[in-house]
């Protein structure tokens, strides 16, 4: 494949992981935990790096759900210990990412990861990151990571669909027919901070945050019904990844600003003309209202 | 610690320890407002959101300029904040996924124009990529003039409207009641947080500005339950972590600023939280350990209380307890020395436990007190005006004719606690029967 080939594909694997995780948050009203984990994943990068000395995917990715997950601890700690939530999230998050900036710049020489490379991510670089064995070159190892990211969820959200959509929609429904809350809580943070890491060496750790957003909430916009919030989350991260990457190389920009750029005017656009709740619809309603009472 | 005495000499460095140290303050001072008002991601997204309106305001100025910048970066703040609230207003997506939202399409907008600036190549935009962590040691004197006045405003605003502030603060509809203009005043509270981070972005960057906001706030509240000292606390806590954050970074080469900042503010706000006398954890921890305390001491004073009375009315003399059938509990050991200290028990030999009348009377009165509630929570129906079990249940504080239907009610169940005028009917029937004895001797 060619190497514009590789950035698309990686591209449109992050919108599909992103996506569909996402939607969960959105539903869950759990956004800015999304904001707080993708900040901190940087942490237990960095942490894995020193403790393991190697940048091989396994020990990130450790290093990243062990974090991510003592994220959603440490606010659930401070919240039940009166702490308003939002406040909780953002005395964790900052102070945890700060921990990881210092570090990477205290280790600037033996890490191969930069400060810049931490927000936006690298994507033109992915396609040279190949996956070697014996000798054949099996692509790059982004879209490796990325593609196993995305079998974990999908299995995992095709197990507890139920759980997931119950647990979103009624959490006291939930607890009183016996599922286990706090547990689907968990699982849903270890599959978004998996998301993260993989997501994280194309697009950075605040770039993220917009492909987990904003693809969930303009589908969020258009449909009523959970399954298709998820397909239609899923086609819009691959839309916005595309559209940002050949915006990018028009204008020579960053690419996973220009890929956020692009999910955010997405959003826009379902904001003002979706057809069920969108803006511009409500207005015709109104105004067909208007007049046929007028009459 | 010479080498520091020296830095802190040097001209260059007191003005930037001035800049972040008032920037700490004025952060602390309005995060206060934000933190109680549960708006505080709303400052994370204005941080964000301000990356996007410097770097078009360098497209337009063409060059570095610290007054254009601040321009530029209130505008798309206060933009980004509006389009947070018409988001929640005219759709159905919530108010954090309206705010993560507009963060990082913000933040991902910052960071194409920044890389379109970048390919310009117009040499000098290396100032624009210290806005993201911040850099303190790119402040020059200008700029902390800029900074200075703009805290300055900041802080003078913030004490003269603080009476107004706190009540759109703590109750809206009472300011609007009483004829404050509270659309106003919202919206003067939301431009004087924007300008806190705009002030605060060259040293601290857009990516952790809302630490500046959140942590000192929520630290100060472990300290105090009232909004001015809070204000005063959190302000302090702002403006010495700016310092402290400014010397480390200075006197490590290529640190950023920002981190360290947050970094020095999280080390209050984890001494704060250990450590606060209002709500700290060990603070809470004794509270709870005296709560439990004062629990088993009135547990075994009733408990002795009840086989006094039972005795007493039977066979006419002091209960008592066995100490090894006592309620058990880590404290046990520890109350029974503290109540024989206090001359309220005294134990025999046989490790009997016997009230005294000292003891007694205290005793009585604990009793009484727990009869008198079991009533009220009998015939709750009976009180409809009492909220006992929302205040803290003080019953002998009420008043006397309330007293007085609840006895009638105890006395009527045969509830009554009457081991003390028994043992006192006791004490002077005994007392009688010695001056008659007295008596009778005296006669022969």
């Amino acid at each position: 494949m060619t190497y514009e080939a590789w950035i698309i594909v990686t591209g449109s694997l992050v919108g599909i992981t992103c996506g569909i995780t996402g939607c969960f948050l959105i539903l869950r009203k759990m956004a800015m935990l999304a904001d707080a984990i993708s900040h901190t994943v940087l942490l237990g990068i960095v942490a894995a790096y020193l403790v393991s000395s190697s940048m091989e995917g396994i020990y990130m990715f450790a290093g990243a759900i062990i974090v991510g997950l003592l994220t959603a601890f440490f606010v659930q700690l401070l919240h039940s210990s009166g702490v308003q939530s939002d406040a909780a999230i953002g005395v964790v998050f900052t102070s945890l990412f700060a921990l990881g900036v210092v570090l990477i710049s205290l280790y600037a020489g033996r890490i191969h990861l930069d400060v810049d490379h931490a927000l936006m991510g690298e994507i033109a670089f992915v396609p040279w990151n190949t996956w070697e064995i014996g000798g054949v070159d099996l692509g790059p190892i982004a879209v490796w990571m990325l593609g196993i990211v995305l079998f974990i969820n999908l299995t995992l959200i095709v197990i507890f669909y139920k759980e997931l959509k119950i647990t979103s929609f009624d959490p006291e429904m939930a607890t009183a027919i016996g599922i286990p809350v706090m547990f689907i809580h968990y699982v849903l943070m270890g599959m978004l901070s998996i998301t993260t890491v993989a997501s994280f060496d194309s697009v950075g750790a605040i770039l993220v945050v917009a492909m987990l957003i904003a693809p969930g909430a303009s589908a969020y916009l258009l449909t009523d019904r959970l399954s298709i919030m998820l397909l239609l989350s899923a086609l819009l991260g691959v839309l916005a990844a595309g559209l940002g990457y050949y915006a990018a190389s028009i204008l020579n920009v960053s690419i996973s600003g220009s890929m956020a750029t692009m999910a955010g005017i997405l959003f826009v656009l379902c904001f003002f003309f979706s057809p069920k709740h969108g803006i511009f619809i409500k207005w015709l309603v109104r105004k067909k209202f208007v007049q046929s009472s007028s009459n | 610690m010479d080498f520091l005495l020296q830095m802190l000499q040097d001209p260059n460095v007191q003005w930037v320890l001035i800049g972040t140290s008032l920037l700490g303050i004025a952060s602390g001072v309005l995060g206060s407002f934000a933190l109680l008002r549960k708006q505080s991601l709303l400052g994370d997204a204005m941080a964000h959101a301000a990356l996007p309106g410097i770097c078009i305001a360098f497209l337009i100025y063409g060059a570095k300029s610290m007054s254009w910048f601040m321009i530029g970066a209130a505008l798309s703040g206060l933009i980004g904040t509006y389009c947070i609230q018409a988001i929640i207003k005219h759709s159905r997506i919530k108010e954090d996924t309206a705010i993560g939202l507009v963060l990082s399409v913000f933040f991902g907008l910052g960071i194409t124009l920044l890389t379109y600036i970048q390919q310009l190549g117009k040499g000098n935009q290396a100032g624009l990529d210290s806005f993201i962590f911040g850099q303190a040691a790119s402040i020059v004197g200008s700029d902390v003039n800029i900074i200075t006045t703009v805290s300055i405003i900041l802080i003078a605003t913030t004490i003269l409207l603080f009476k107004e502030l706190k009540l759109i603060t703590f109750d809206a509809q009472f300011a609007q009641g009483i004829g404050l203009p509270v659309k106003w005043l919202n919206g003067l509270l939301m431009t004087l947080i924007v300008c806190a981070v705009v002030i605060g972005l060259q040293a601290v960057g857009v990516v952790l500005m809302a630490a500046m906001l959140i942590t000192p706030a929520i630290s100060a509240r472990y300290w105090t339950e009232r909004l001015d000292y809070m204000v005063i606390i959190s302000g302090v806590i702002g403006g010495v972590s700016g310092v402290i954050g400014t010397l480390l970074s200075t006197l490590t080469r290529g640190m950023p600023t920002g981190p360290l900042i947050i970094l020095a503010a999280t080390m209050m706000f984890l001494f704060s939280l250990l450590f606060g006398v209002k709500r700290g954890v060990l603070f809470q921890a004794y509270k709870l350990l005296m709560v439990r305390k004062q629990v088993v001491l009135e547990n075994i004073l009733t408990s002795l209380y009840n086989e006094t009375e039972k005795s007493l009315a039977s066979s006419n003399c002091i209960g008592v307890v066995n100490i090894k059938e006592s309620e058990n509990s880590l404290f046990t050991p520890f109350i029974y020395k503290r109540l024989m200290k206090e001359k309220l028990i005294s134990i025999d030999e046989n490790y009997q436990i016997y009230l005294t009348e000292k003891g007694l009377f205290i005793a009585h009165e604990i009793v009484l007190k727990e009869r008198l509630l079991d009533m009220y929570l009998m015939n709750e129906s009976q009180f409809p005006e009492l909220n006992w079990r929302e205040s803290g249940y003080n019953v002998l504080n009420e008043p006397k004719e309330l007293i007085q239907q609840l006895t009638h009610l105890l006395k009527e169940f045969g509830r009554e606690p009457i081991a003390l005028s028994l043992y006192q009917l006791k004490n002077s029937k005994e007392r009688n029967y010695q001056m008659i004895s007295k008596r009778e001797a005296g006669h022969s």
